[in-house]
């Protein structure tokens, strides 16, 4: 079947000291091609460690990653990755930054430049193709990232907090983009963020992760993202569930945070 | 007791040094005070001519703000214009007007008497008269008349800066052998001890009875000393048309910007990979990290004798040395350059598809380039210096060799001149290597 399967993750490691760090244990989910998912959790939950698990940038210690029957082995153009910051080529243009992954393979200039007009178009950079990308603002910086991703025509897209570092006016338009950008492609796609919000309008699917060792705590079905794309924003905000929902969410992180903080008074 | 000793010598030595100091502080605070005195005429000058209107004339907090701080061109221009009619007029240029000249020494007809007394108790008084004249002349001995009674007037030709013995009784009736000596000179007395000051020279009494006669040196400085711009000036000029000691000064410059060039490169060329190996495999950087962590703080001037001993004074020892100088700064400019790669760069190139080799050329040497050009700064400031250090011990052409071999002369406006021009050499190598950065590496800086 085409999906992404994570079977029956576990992350264990020594430390130099003599302890070992139990980070993620026995995570299992199935994402159908085309979801659109996000996950939210305490600090040290384990998501980032799961989403470089994902990438094949670290070898889980149980378990396994398959995706369209393939197992996870390392990285590769098929997972592509979207950071918070600062993974961009500032010694290239945007137009270079973006044609990137298509160079790799080789693929001839004319088409590449195709590829990055349009999606250029897409993220509405077109007038900044032969900009050096330190000359752009963190939010069209984002927009070179994505673009990049795209041209590489992943099958799933990873993105590890993306908005993180934008102003709260930018990062509403970017959650836009990137639900326009879902529906446009068809990508699956997994969100890591640290914002409720941001889980909740950008997750068709939102994971709440708990916290040592790092496990799946709650799954939810959203409508929000559905609602959300061509829409504003700010309006699927007023839709009756949205509030009680996140309500609930931020509820639950609260307590897992107090939970962290019990312990670690309590072991002093 | 040997501590003791050494403890006494250091002393001594401690004192001296404090009171050099102590000489120089009246001409340190004469040289402050006339930058202040510039400084306030120039804000004065400046608010009358246009009052400022920028941003920062809006802060009320400027002390500690060193965004307010920037550099006054009009300082500068002060500083290096002060500098040079401090230099002429501390050494008679002709290029001030005499008025801006400091205390020069004496130079011109002079004269004093000394009074006599002979054996018999018998005294007299006679005339000296003194020419000074200025180095590079050689005037005429002249006569004066001798007068009368037992002492005869004498005549005498100094050079400035030099003194000269006066002995006065070989003219006279009677003589230092037959017991004659001075007494006093102008009036005043004189002995051993005692020098009389006069208005234009120092007159001593020697152990033999006769007279040292100083004339007065003024605070300039002799040319051999500190000669004057001009002078240094007409230096090059001569050397640059017809070379020194059958070698042109384009040669000179030529030897030594070629060692330092080639030191470098072949230094870069070796350093710059290995660098690159030590911040991508452990093996690497764990065989070199005791290597070069040891030979990084030896200063390359430290190895200039074992150079000599295995290479010679050849082209060989010099571009080995510089290549030393070179290798262990490029190679910890490029490891850190290396290890300076955001590590989500690198995960965003392989989930792009970038094999190693591409990392290598795409991400990592490009992301490297500003730590190299730093490093390029660093070393070709050292190799600079250590060639013209190495020139100094043993070479056959440089500039190092130039400014040696005038030295042994007394050549004293070579050695300045030699000087300014590594000065500024250097500083056009920086400059340069700076302008190179700017144009290859635009995004330095801006991650």
């Amino acid at each position: 079947m085409s999906g992404l399967m994570i079977n029956d993750i576990s992350m264990r490691f020594d430390l130099p000291n003599g302890g070992s760090v139990q980070a993620l244990k026995n995570v299992s989910l199935d994402i159908k091609s085309g979801e659109l998912m996000s996950v939210l959790g305490p600090s040290g939950c384990g998501k980032t460690t799961l989403l470089n698990i994902v990438a094949g940038f670290l070898a889980p210690s149980e378990g396994q990653i398959v995706l369209n029957d393939q197992p996870v082995t390392g990285p590769s153009p098929e997972r592509g990755m979207v950071f918070q910051q600062g993974a961009l080529f500032e010694w290239m243009s945007v137009r270079d930054n973006v044609a990137f992954g298509p160079d790799m393979k080789g693929t001839p200039r004319a088409q590449s430049n195709k590829t990055v007009d349009r999606l250029l178009d897409i993220v509405g950079l077109q007038e900044f193709k032969e900009k050096m990308v330190y000359e752009l603002s963190g939010g069209m910086q984002q927009r070179v990232a994505l673009a990049r991703c795209l041209a590489n025509e992943p099958d799933v897209i990873l993105m590890d907090e993306p908005l993180g570092a934008l102003d709260a006016l930018t990062r509403e338009k970017m959650q836009s983009l990137v639900l326009d950008l879902w529906k446009e492609t068809g990508k699956t796609i997994i969100l890591i963020t640290h914002s409720v919000e941001e889980a909740l309008l950008l997750g068709e699917r939102l994971l709440v992760m708990a916290p040592r060792p790092g496990r799946i705590h709650k799954e939810y079905r959203l409508p929000f993202a559905d609602l959300g794309v061509g829409n504003d924003l700010r309006e699927v905000k007023k839709h009756p569930d949205y509030a009680t929902t996140r309500e609930e969410i931020l509820q639950m992180i609260w307590e897992m945070e107090e939970e962290i903080m019990g312990r670690a008074e309590g072991g002093n | 007791m040997k501590i003791a000793l050494v403890l006494g010598e250091l002393f001594e030595e401690t004192t001296q040094v404090l009171f050099s100091i102590l000489g120089a502080i009246p001409y340190i605070v004469g040289y402050v005070a006339i930058i202040l005195a510039c400084m306030f005429i120039w804000k004065i000058v400046k608010r009358g001519l246009t009052p400022a209107s920028g941003y920062n004339s809006r802060k009320t907090v400027t002390f500690g703000d060193e965004s307010t701080v920037v550099s006054n061109t009009a300082a500068s221009i002060i500083s290096i214009v002060l500098i040079f009619v401090l230099w002429g007029a501390f050494t008679g240029s002709k290029l001030l007007p005499g008025f801006l000249h400091a205390p020069g020494p004496f130079v011109g007809d002079g004269s004093f008497s000394y009074t006599m007394e002979a054996a018999n108790g018998a005294t007299d008084t006679a005339d000296v008269s003194v020419l000074v004249h200025p180095a590079g002349e050689k005037p005429d001995v002249f006569e004066v008349e001798q007068g009368d009674g037992i002492a005869k007037n004498d005549a005498l030709v100094v050079q400035s800066y030099r003194s000269k013995l006066l002995r006065w009784d070989a003219n006279d009736e009677t003589t230092r052998k037959e017991g004659a000596k001075i007494v006093a000179v102008n009036g005043q007395p004189i002995s051993k001890d005692n020098d009389v000051i006069t208005d234009f020279a120092r007159i001593a009494l020697t152990d033999k009875g006769t007279l040292n006669v100083e004339p007065k040196k003024g605070v300039q400085m002799e040319s051999i000393w500190l000669p004057a711009p001009e002078q240094v000036w007409g230096k090059l000029v001569t050397i640059a048309t017809d070379g020194y000691q059958n070698v042109t000064l384009a040669q000179h410059l030529g030897f030594s910007l070629w060692r330092v060039v080639v030191g470098f490169l072949i230094g870069a060329l070796v350093g710059i990979p290995l660098g690159y190996a030590m911040g991508l495999s452990d093996w690497f950087r764990g065989w070199f990290d005791p290597i070069v962590e040891f030979m990084r703080p030896v200063p390359p001037l430290a190895l200039i004798p074992l150079v000599i001993i295995w290479a010679g004074i050849g082209e060989e020892g010099k571009v080995i040395l510089l290549f030393l100088a070179a290798l262990w700064i490029m190679a910890i400019a490029a490891r850190s350059g290396v290890s300076g790669v955001n590590i989500t760069k690198i995960h965003a190139a392989y989930s792009l598809g970038a094999s190693k080799w591409q990392i290598l050329r795409r991400v990592i040497i490009p992301n490297s380039l500003p730590e190299i050009f730093t490093g390029a700064r660093v070393a070709m400031g050292v190799c600079w210096g250590t060639v013209v250090a190495a020139e100094l011990v043993a070479a056959e052409k440089g500039v190092g060799k130039m400014i040696v071999s005038a030295s042994k002369f007394q050549d004293t406006d070579i050695v300045m001149m030699g000087i300014i021009l590594i000065g500024i050499i250097g500083f056009a190598i920086d400059v340069g290597i700076r302008q190179l950065e700017k144009y290859l590496v635009p995004w330095k800086g801006k991650s």
